[in-house]
C-alpha cells in the first residue's frame, strides 16, 4: 500500500506525463529509474508500482501481438462546428494535439490478436487534449463496436479521458448515449466487452462506456470517478479521504471487477477472453 | 407576481407596475383611464416581445434558473390527474432530487420522473438543489422498467444544475448509475419522451435524457457543462461565464439545428416563470400530440430508430 502515501500528495490528479531522456524521477517514490529499465517495466516502477501514463500505440504494442495491428478509422478528424473560442480557438487546440501527438484524435481503434485471439481494440490518448471525448472520439467508438459487431469479435476499450470534450458542447455530451446505445447492440449478441481504466478516467468518459464494459479492469492507482477531486473538494468544502477516487477505492466500493498490473494486464486479459469464448 | 426580478426584466416590471398604479387610481377617484391602460399595456406587450426574443444565451440561462419557474411537480399536478408518486431505489434510499410516478395524461397512463429543485432554502436542501445522488439515477431506472413492465409510456422532464459531485455519490457510483441509465434508455422497450423544462446540466441531465422526442423549452439550457464551470475550467476564472454561454451554443435554438433535440416548446410571452398554467398547457397538448405520434411503432422498430437516431449524433470529416 505504499503507493498511497503519494496520493495524498498528489489528490488533483495531475501526473506528468512521461518525460523524454534517459533518466526519470518516479513520481510514487522519487526512484531515479533508467529509460531501459522503464521500457522493460512497461512504464511502470520496479520499487512502487507507480504506473506511468503511456500512449495509445504503447498500449497497443503492449496488447496486441507483434504485426497483427490493423488500424480503422485513422482519417477521421474533428471539426470545429459550434466555432468554440476561449482563451485559444478550438481549431487551434486542435492543431496543437495534432502536432504534438502525431495522433488524428483522442483515441486508436483498430483489429489486431492476443495470443492469437481475434480482438477490437480502442485505446484512448490523454495526451491529446485530456483524452476529451468529441464527437471523432463517440463516432470512432461506435464504429469499433460495429467491427466487433459484425466480425462477431470481442472488444477491448482501454480509457483515458478528462471526460466530455467542452469545446464540442451538447455534441460531445450527446457522444455518451451514442456509445451506450450502440453497446446495447453488442450486449444483445453476447459479445463480450472488457473496459480497462486507466489513470485518469472521469467524467463523461467513465459516465458511458467506460463504466459499461461486461468485466471493468483498472490499472493499479489510476484515478477514476464521475467529477473530479477538484470540484467535489469545491463542491462540499471537505477533504476527501485518503485514497478516494482511485482503482482500490473503486474496487472496494463494487465497481471494477479487478485491477491488474500493466505487466499481468496482457496474460489476464486473454485468460478472461478464453474462459468466455472456449466451450 | 415576483420578488425576483432579472435585471432585463426590469422595464417590463416597473411598467406592470405603472399599470397597476393606474387602476387603483381610477377603482378610487372615479377617473376613466381605461384609454391610457390600454396604451401601456400594449407597450409591455411589444416589450415583453422584444426583450425575449433578443434574449443572450447568458440571459436564457439566468431564466432556465429563475426561482419562480415551475418545476417538475408543478408541471405534473398541472397537466395530469391522479398521479401517485413512489419512492426509493431499493438498494440504498429514496433520492428527493429526483420525483416520480405514475399519472394519467388525457386517456392516457404514463411514467413520468424529474430532477427536482427546491423554492427556498429548506426545500433546496431537501431537494438538494436538484442535483441528484446515484441512488437517484438508479430510482429513476427502476421507475422505467416498471413503466416497460407494464407497457406505459415514459416522459421525463430535466431541470438540473447536474449530479452530485460529493464523496458519497462518488462511493455509490454516480458514473455507473448514469452510464447504466443510458444504455437501459436506449434500450427500453416503451417510448420515451425527454423535455428539458429548465437546465440540463451535462451527465447528469443525461442520465434520464435519453428519448424517443427529445424536447426543449424555449428558454431552457442544455450542455455538457455549466457556463460557471466552463469558466472556470477554460479561462481559469469565473468571470467569464457569459462568454462561456455563448461559446457552449446551449439554447434549444442552437441545438435544434445541431440535431441534439427534436422539439422547441414555446414559452407564455415573458417566460414560464410568468405564467405556470399556459406552461403547462402548451406543454400538455405538445405531450398528447407526440405520444400519440410514438404509440403505434411497434416497440423493436422504436428501439431501432432510437438507437440509430444516436448513432448519427456529431459532426466529423474524413
Ligand atoms: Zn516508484
Amino acid at each position: 500500500m505504499s503507493w498511497f502515501k503519494r496520493l495524498t500528495k498528489n489528490i488533483s490528479g495531475e501526473r506528468k506525463e512521461l518525460p523524454e531522456g534517459l533518466w526519470t524521477k518516479c513520481e510514487g517514490c522519487g526512484e531515479i529509474i533508467h529509460r531501459s529499465q522503464l521500457e522493460l517495466n512497461l512504464w511502470t516502477c520496479h520499487k512502487c508500482n507507480y504506473h506511468f501514463r503511456i500512449n495509445s500505440y504503447d498500449y497497443i504494442n503492449i496488447l496486441i501481438d507483434k504485426g497483427t495491428f490493423k488500424e480503422i478509422d485513422k482519417k477521421i478528424r474533428s471539426v470545429d462546428v459550434l466555432n468554440f473560442v476561449d482563451t485559444k480557438p478550438y481549431k487551434e487546440r486542435l492543431k496543437e494535439a495534432m502536432k504534438k501527438t502525431g495522433l488524428n484524435e483522442a483515441i486508436v481503434t483498430g483489429l489486431g490478436k492476443m495470443n492469437g485471439i481475434s480482438v477490437v481494440i480502442g485505446v484512448m490518448d490523454f495526451r491529446f487534449i485530456g483524452g476529451s471525448m468529441g464527437s471523432v472520439v463517440g463516432e470512432k467508438v461506435a464504429r469499433a463496436i460495429e467491427k466487433a459487431y459484425k466480425t462477431k469479435n470481442p472488444l477491448i476499450i482501454v480509457s483515458s479521458s478528462g471526460g466530455a470534450r467542452m469545446m464540442e458542447s451538447a455534441l460531445s455530451l450527446m457522444q455518451m448515449a451514442k456509445t451506450a446505445a450502440m453497446l446495447t447492440k453488442l450486449a444483445e449478441a453476447r459479445i463480450p466487452y472488457i473496459s480497462v481504466l486507466t489513470d485518469p478516467t472521469t467524467g463523461g468518459v467513465t459516465a458511458s462506456y467506460a463504466m459499461l464494459g461486461d468485466i471493468n479492469i483498472a490499472e493499479p492507482g489510476a484515478l477514476i470517478g464521475f467529477a473530479g477531486p477538484r470540484v467535489i473538494k469545491q463542491a462540499t468544502g471537505k477533504d476527501l479521504p485518503e485514497g478516494f477516487q482511485r482503482a482500490e477505492f473503486l474496487l472496494e466500493h463494487g465497481f471494477i471487477d479487478l485491477i491488474v498490473h500493466r505487466k499481468e494486464l496482457k496474460n489476464k486479459l486473454v485468460q478472461i477472453l478464453k474462459l468466455l469464448l472456449e466451450k | 407576481m415576483s420578488k425576483f426580478v432579472l435585471d432585463f426584466e426590469k422595464p417590463i416590471i416597473e411598467l406592470e407596475q405603472k399599470i397597476e398604479e393606474m387602476r387603483r387610481f381610477a377603482n378610487s377617484g372615479g377617473v376613466d383611464l381605461s384609454e391610457e391602460i390600454k396604451n401601456l399595456e400594449n407597450k409591455v406587450e411589444e416589450l415583453k416581445k422584444n426583450i425575449y426574443s433578443n434574449l443572450t444565451r447568458w440571459q436564457k440561462v439566468q431564466i432556465a434558473r429563475h426561482p419562480d419557474r415551475p418545476y417538475p411537480l408543478d408541471y405534473i399536478y398541472l397537466m395530469m390527474n391522479d398521479f401517485v408518486e413512489l419512492h426509493g431505489d431499493r438498494y440504498f434510499g429514496d433520492d428527493k432530487a429526483m420525483i416520480g410516478g405514475f399519472a394519467r395524461l388525457d386517456n392516457r397512463t404514463v411514467m413520468v420522473i424529474g430532477t427536482q429543485k427546491g423554492r427556498d432554502t429548506k426545500s433546496n436542501l431537501y431537494r438538494n438543489f436538484g442535483m441528484p445522488h446515484p441512488e437517484g439515477y438508479r430510482k429513476a431506472l427502476r421507475l422505467m422498467k416498471l413503466a416497460e413492465k407494464f407497457n406505459k409510456p415514459v416522459i421525463t422532464l430535466i431541470d438540473t444544475p447536474g449530479a452530485y459531485p460529493g464523496i458519497g455519490a462518488e462511493e455509490r457510483g454516480q458514473a455507473e448509475a448514469i452510464a447504466k441509465n443510458l444504455f437501459e434508455m436506449a434500450r427500453l422497450q416503451v417510448p420515451i419522451i425527454v423535455v428539458i423544462i429548465g437546465e440540463g446540466a451535462s451527465g447528469g441531465a443525461l442520465g434520464i435524457g435519453v428519448g424517443d422526442r427529445v424536447l426543449m423549452l424555449e428558454h431552457a439550457w442544455y450542455s455538457v457543462i455549466a457556463p460557471e464551470s466552463c469558466s472556470s475550467i477554460l479561462w481559469r476564472s469565473w468571470d467569464y461565464k457569459e462568454q462561456a454561454a455563448e461559446q457552449l451554443k446551449l439554447t434549444a435554438q442552437d441545438l435544434i439545428k445541431l440535431g441534439v433535440i427534436d422539439r422547441i416548446v414555446p414559452e407564455p410571452l415573458g417566460g414560464a416563470h410568468r405564467d405556470h398554467k399556459e406552461a403547462a398547457r402548451i406543454l400538455r397538448e405538445i405531450l398528447i400530440e407526440e405520444l400519440e405520434a410514438l404509440s403505434n411503432i411497434k416497440p423493436k422498430k422504436l428501439v431501432e430508430m432510437r438507437i440509430e437516431k444516436y448513432r448519427k449524433m456529431g459532426f466529423w470529416e474524413e
